[in-house]
């Protein structure tokens, strides 16, 4: 009996030990991402910063005040929050991808692969780094977006949860992208191909409710629609698709991507000879 | 006690190519060990399956008695690896680097701050620490290396060329501080082109060609394996008066060396009466190439020898 005891407390103590290793090195990989992200604050904070205030400028000021009302909102109002959804997409995205292929490049991601760090740990840890990017580019983005209009906040607990899942699972996507990337061009087809259109097309300057029913329909398959409607519900009170839906949908895929990854980092695929 | 136990380890690469043919390789605790072995030979294969840096094809490996693929988690953190080509954040501060890489085995900035300032300083990088790592030279930048991969205090330290590129008075003072390393009980495997450095420092060698091992023994017995060794002498005279020695093979290189081959266990004694009665002057004398180098070539050859007969009597 004192031996099962002891037995127990031994795994206790390795099950306890393991954990704070492995917390320890997650805190760590988020450290040095939000290091290096900050370190080259002109290349990751400033350009979303100046894109943003020219959308308001011409989009939301010049062009929108000649469009009158969307949904029942000024327009200035109505895209403010797809553009902070935007900003937060694409840079959890570039982070994510840019970082992870780098370190592949410079062979840095080789300090990761001796050490005793879990996959998920390190696909946690890096992920946790593009979710900081995203929601501090999203933040500079809504303190701008306050300089041309004045923002309700209908839903917080929604503004939260979209916000942070949408920031996850664009992280999931740009890491993936970085695993299969063998050169630089390579983290920039995703983006430029994929996702710039999803985001054009996924409601950020439109209500889908403007569109002829097929399109609406079409529109209705596009992940991105889910996450730009559910944070202006969050924003504004309205949207043109289902929250609970969205954010459910945001679960399934985040959950997808999660084991997809895990399951490339424990083949060692892109990184293994 | 073993700290490293490779059995039948095979690599074969997506091309078909069999880089590793199923060695087995044991290293014992506190051991300075060299793998040694030609370009292409299979050493930073095996070295890159022991890190996780490479998948196997098949066999085992095991780290401190733990299996790499079953308990990979205590197996990695008895390790330290000390790659042949810089692999950290260029852009990266030098005491970042540490820190970081401390961070991946649990240890926090906190908990391993006095002893990165202990490595830091042993390799001379204190001064630097708080520089980006590529305003580094390339010595400073394996020390860097050196001082990353011993953060956590592993128990068996794998260096990978660790003095290439680097020059001789650094070298040296890096063989000292392996040397203390391992004295300390660290066990050190290393591969080196410099067979000089696996002639100092190492206890055990294992020479590697074409995949598979050639031979694995102590240096002491692989030098006792030497059956000639080749001496130059500079000289001053006339190299034409020097009498034929039926017991030695004396070549004139030009009027100023010979060189004088010795077979295992012969003297000098009658090539110097041989000089001094002829006149010339033995100014100076050293040894042609370093001894285990005539041993290496030697072994490597006679192998691709055999590989060579094999394939085409196939």
């Amino acid at each position: 009996m004192a031996q099962d005891i002891n037995n127990a407390q031994n795994e206790q103590r390795i099950e306890r030990s393991v954990f704070s290793i492995q917390w320890v090195a997650f805190s760590t990989i988020v450290i040095k991402e939000v290091r290096r992200f900050m370190r080259i604050w002109q290349q990751t904070l400033l350009p979303p910063a100046i894109t943003m205030t020219l959308y308001f400028i011409i989009f939301g000021n010049l062009i929108g005040s000649r469009i009158g009302k969307m949904d029942g909102v000024d327009y200035m109002s109505f895209i403010v929050p797809g553009l902070i959804m935007m900003s937060v997409i694409t840079n959890s995205y570039g982070n994510v991808a840019s970082s992870f292929f780098g370190n592949k490049f410079q062979r840095s991601l080789e300090e990761l692969m001796v050490s005793p760090v879990y996959p998920s740990v390190i696909l946690a840890g890096y992920v946790m780094g593009g979710v900081a990017r995203g929601v501090m580019v999203g933040l500079i983005v809504t303190l701008l977006s306050l300089y041309f209009t004045d923002l309700q906040l209908h839903n917080l607990p929604v503004v939260i949860v979209v916000t942070f899942l949408s920031a996850i699972l664009f992280a999931l996507g740009g890491f993936i992208n970085a695993i299969f990337a063998n050169k630089f061009d390579d983290i920039s087809i995703i983006p430029t191909f994929i996702i710039t259109p999803l985001t054009y097309l996924g409601g950020v300057f439109y209500s889908i409710s403007l569109l002829p029913e097929f399109w609406q329909n079409v529109s209705m398959l596009n992940p991105i629609l889910y996450m730009v409607n559910s944070f202006r519900y969050g924003i504004l009170g309205v949207s043109d698709v289902s929250i609970s839906a969205a954010i459910s949908m945001l679960i399934v895929f985040i959950a997808l991507l999660s084991s997809i990854s895990i399951w490339l980092l424990k083949r060692g695929t892109g990184m293994r000879s | 006690m073993t700290a490293l136990s490779i059995q039948g380890l095979e690599k074969v690469y997506g091309n078909g190519f069999k880089a590793l043919k199923g060695i087995d390789l044991t290293v014992k605790r506190g051991d300075f060990f060299a793998l040694l072995g030609p370009n292409g030979a299979g050493k930073s294969t095996t070295l890159g399956i022991v890190s996780s840096l490479v998948q196997k094809t098949s066999g085992t490996v095991s780290i401190m008695g733990h299996d790499l693929v079953k308990d990979t988690f205590a197996a990695k953190q008895c390790l330290g690896v000390v790659p042949q080509e810089f692999n950290f954040n260029q852009f990266e501060k030098v005491y970042d680097i540490i820190i970081t890489q401390a961070g991946y085995y649990g240890l926090t900035a906190k908990q391993v701050a006095s002893h990165a300032e202990t490595l830091l300083r042993a390799l001379d990088l204190w001064d630097k620490r708080n520089e980006s790592a590529r305003m580094l030279s390339g010595g400073m930048k394996r020390r860097l290396m050196i001082a990353r991969a011993l953060i956590h205090k592993p128990q068996i330290l794998i260096l990978d060329e660790p003095t290439a590129g680097v020059d001789i008075e650094l070298r040296r003072s890096m063989w000292e501080f392996m040397k203390k390393l391992n004295e300390e009980g660290t066990t050190i495997i290393l591969t080196t082109h410099y067979l000089e450095e696996a002639e100092q420092l190492c206890k055990n060698i294992a020479i590697i060609n074409n995949g598979e091992i050639v031979t694995n023994t102590s240096v002491k017995a692989l030098l006792g394996q030497l059956k000639t060794e080749t001496f130059v002498l500079d000289v001053d005279g006339d190299l034409e008066g020097l009498p034929e020695l039926k017991d030695y093979q004396i070549r004139h290189v030009d009027n100023e060396h010979l060189e004088v081959v010795v077979d295992k266990g012969q003297g000098l004694n009658e090539v110097f009466s041989a000089l001094t009665e002829a006149g010339i002057q033995v100014l100076s004398m050293r040894t042609k190439a370093n001894r285990l180098e005539e041993l290496f070539v030697d072994l490597v050859q006679d192998d691709n020898e055999v590989a060579n007969k094999q394939t085409k009597e196939a």
